[in-house]
């Protein structure tokens, strides 16, 4: 590894025309939302800057952000890999097993200490000192520490490395953590869902190499061009909302129809993604769009907030799983009736007390 | 109102103004004139200006919204049936959104005004807004009120605002729950703004506090049945009160003026 290459080197050199480089570079400002006045900032961008070299580790997880990513399509993956990033470490992706595997890592942060990325699948498990994931040996916590040591920012693939997902969810017997509470001291970059979309994946690395930076993000750390709006914003049965036609069961004429999902207990109006937008597998197709509500993946715990047909989420402690409202109006009948029975009383000690003087 | 200490009136040798049961000839040189006194229960009363208009047309507005905003939060959570035909001729749940979103604003902008009069009006207008924690009457007169409610004391105190346990209610079931709805409210209404916006700018940090937009929604519906709770004890009492206490309340919350029974000092 000496000299290292530029994105436009690399291009060239796999035979890519300059006339293929620019509709490439045109391509991803359009892929990114940006105007035609950004291109030739990607384009200088490109022949300027050396490749980003990017340490991918797992933890547990189940590869399905890996799965997501390899399908990504604009840009595609091969692009997104063999080009714009140097991957330099995946064990799922890479050849070298075992010791001249885990040397990579080593090298990298000497190499590049301080200006590579760390992309994260996954969390580590915390309890029995991190033993419920092992990688080469050893904790997968402190592989995950050291990585993060040296690098520039870590990117949290998906709701394990975000969130914790199903491995967090309650009771949580390994104490699988997310990634901001293990890695307290480097900007991290959330991007959320079980599993991301491939090309928010690919947008998200895009962005950064493009523009030397991170994106911006909201308030709990994830890309805003991605995670600013819920699925419901931009949902194709949107109109059907708005109408007031739900699907009431999901053999009724509604679903037929493809109506609105929210009585299925859609998770559409409280989940931040874009796959109402950018849809998956090449924008074929997302859950809503195949008659299924969203089960908001890329939202907190979203394994432990209750039935995914369900609007309202239900209430512990009361017996038998009820409903908000259902307590609420059992709970407004008690106080009604217990303000019948005091009125009565009231009634009672003013008759008897008549003649006093009032 | 003069503010004529009780000391001018006595040193002036003034009569002190009659409350309580008149006679006959009470009535003589009045309207009342030529009727009897005591077939119509006729008594002199005093009484006092408590809630200024302000407080009033506020207390009237927000019951009006609050019964708005319960039946479309309700229908936004549970939608009715669905309607048939093409969507482009409908827009019910549009409508029910919408109505919710612009009695929002009416119910925010007058909980603001009536803060902000809290500090223009009179002692009263300040009620409902703290509790007197460290003031001795305060948790003497919750006692008390509380042992009327429970049968166990006779209802002869006399409060010119709020009694202790009103007082108590109003502030946490009233006050602290509908400043706890108006910031989970423009919170949920931030997320169709977008995350640029102002309202995501002041009530964003709502949702992640609580846990994300799905919790949100699910307190911002508890609150909903906190406040009719809270409606129902209210009309209630204000109701019983009225008949039973030496107040009157009804007529308090309508013209301002509250009147006692009889000027008997309490105890």
């Amino acid at each position: 590894m000496a000299h290292t290459e530029t994105f436009y080197d690399v291009m060239r050199r796999q035979g890519i025309t300059r006339r293929s480089f620019i509709k490439y570079c045109s391509l991803t400002a359009t892929a990114l939302g940006l105007g035609p006045e950004f291109v030739p900032q990607i384009v200088h961008a490109m022949e300027t800057k050396p490749r980003l070299p990017v340490l991918w580790l797992h933890g547990l997880e189940c590869t399905c952000c890996s799965e997501s990513f390899i399908r990504s399509s604009h840009p595609l993956a091969k692009d997104v890999i063999l080009s714009m990033i140097s991957l330099d470490y995946d064990d799922l992706l890479m050849a070298p097993a075992g010791y001249q595997a885990e040397a990579i890592i080593g090298e990298v942060m000497q190499k590049y200490n301080g200006n590579y990325i760390l992309a994260v699948e996954g969390n580590p498990p915390l309890n029995e000192d991190g033993m419920y994931c092992i990688i080469g040996g050893k904790p997968f916590v402190e592989q995950l520490r050291k990585a993060a040591s040296a690098a520039k920012a870590v990117i949290a693939w998906g709701s394990c490395a975000s969130h914790g997902c199903v491995q967090a969810a309650r009771p949580n017997p390994t104490r699988a953590t997310p990634i901001d509470k293990v890695i307290l001291d480097k900007p991290i970059i959330k991007v959320p869902g079980c599993p991301p979309i491939a090309e928010v994946m690919t947008g998200v690395i895009t962005y950064m190499l493009t523009f030397d930076r991170m994106p911006s993000l909201d308030r709990q750390g994830r890309p805003i061009m991605f995670y600013s709006q819920r699925i419901h914003d931009k949902c194709y049965r949107r109109a059907h909302f708005d109408a007031g036609q739900y699907v009431e069961a999901f053999d009724d004429e509604g679903a037929r129809k493809g109506y609105c999902l929210y009585k299925m207990g859609c998770k559409g109006p409280t989940t931040y993604n874009a796959c109402s937008t950018v849809r998956w597998n090449d924008g074929v197709s997302f859950p809503i769009q195949s008659g299924h509500g969203c089960l908001g993946c890329s939202e907190e715990g979203f394994w432990d907030k209750g039935s995914w047909y369900a609007r309202l989420q239900h209430v512990d402690g009361f017996g038998i799983e009820a409903s908000a409202d259902k307590v609420g109006a059992i709970t407004a009948g008690i106080v009604g009736a217990g303000l019948a029975a005091h009125a009565a009383v009231s009634a009672l000690q003013r008759i008897r007390r008549k003649g006093d003087d009032r | 109102m003069e503010a004529i200490s009780s000391d001018t009136l006595i040193a002036s040798n003034t009569p002190k103004p009659i409350s309580g049961s008149l006679q006959d000839k009470d009535l003589e040189g009045t309207h009342l004139q030529g009727l009897s006194a005591r077939s119509l229960k006729a008594k002199r009363l005093t009484t006092v200006y408590v809630y200024e208009a302000p407080v009033r047309l506020w207390h009237w507005v927000s019951a009006l919204c609050i019964l708005i905003l319960c039946i479309t939060g309700y229908l936004i959570a549970s939608p009715p049936a669905s309607v048939t035909g093409s969507p482009s001729e409908h827009y019910q749940m549009g409508w029910i959104r919408y109505l919710h979103f612009a009695t929002a604003w009416v119910f925010a902008i007058a909980f603001l005004g009536r803060c902000i009069w809290a500090f223009m009006g009179n002692a009263y207008s300040r009620e409902i807004f703290y509790i007197p924690f460290w003031r001795s009457s305060y948790w003497k007169g919750l006692w008390d009120t509380i042992l009327v409610y429970a049968f166990l004391r006779r209802d002869e105190q006399k409060f010119v605002g709020h009694n202790p346990l009103a007082v108590t209610a109003m502030f946490f079931c009233f006050t602290l729950t509908t400043i706890f709805m108006i910031f989970t409210g423009f919170a949920l209404y931030s997320e169709g703004t977008g995350p640029g916006s102002w309202e995501a700018k002041i009530f964003g940090w709502v949702i992640p506090l609580l846990g994300g937009p799905l919790e949100t929604h699910y307190l911002h519906h508890w609150g909903m049945w906190v406040l009719i709770l809270f409606i129902m004890i209210h009309v209630y009492t204000v109701v019983r009160e009225d008949i039973m206490s030496p107040q009157s309340l009804i007529s308090a919350m309508t013209n301002g003026y509250r009147f006692f029974r009889d000027d008997q000092p309490d105890e």
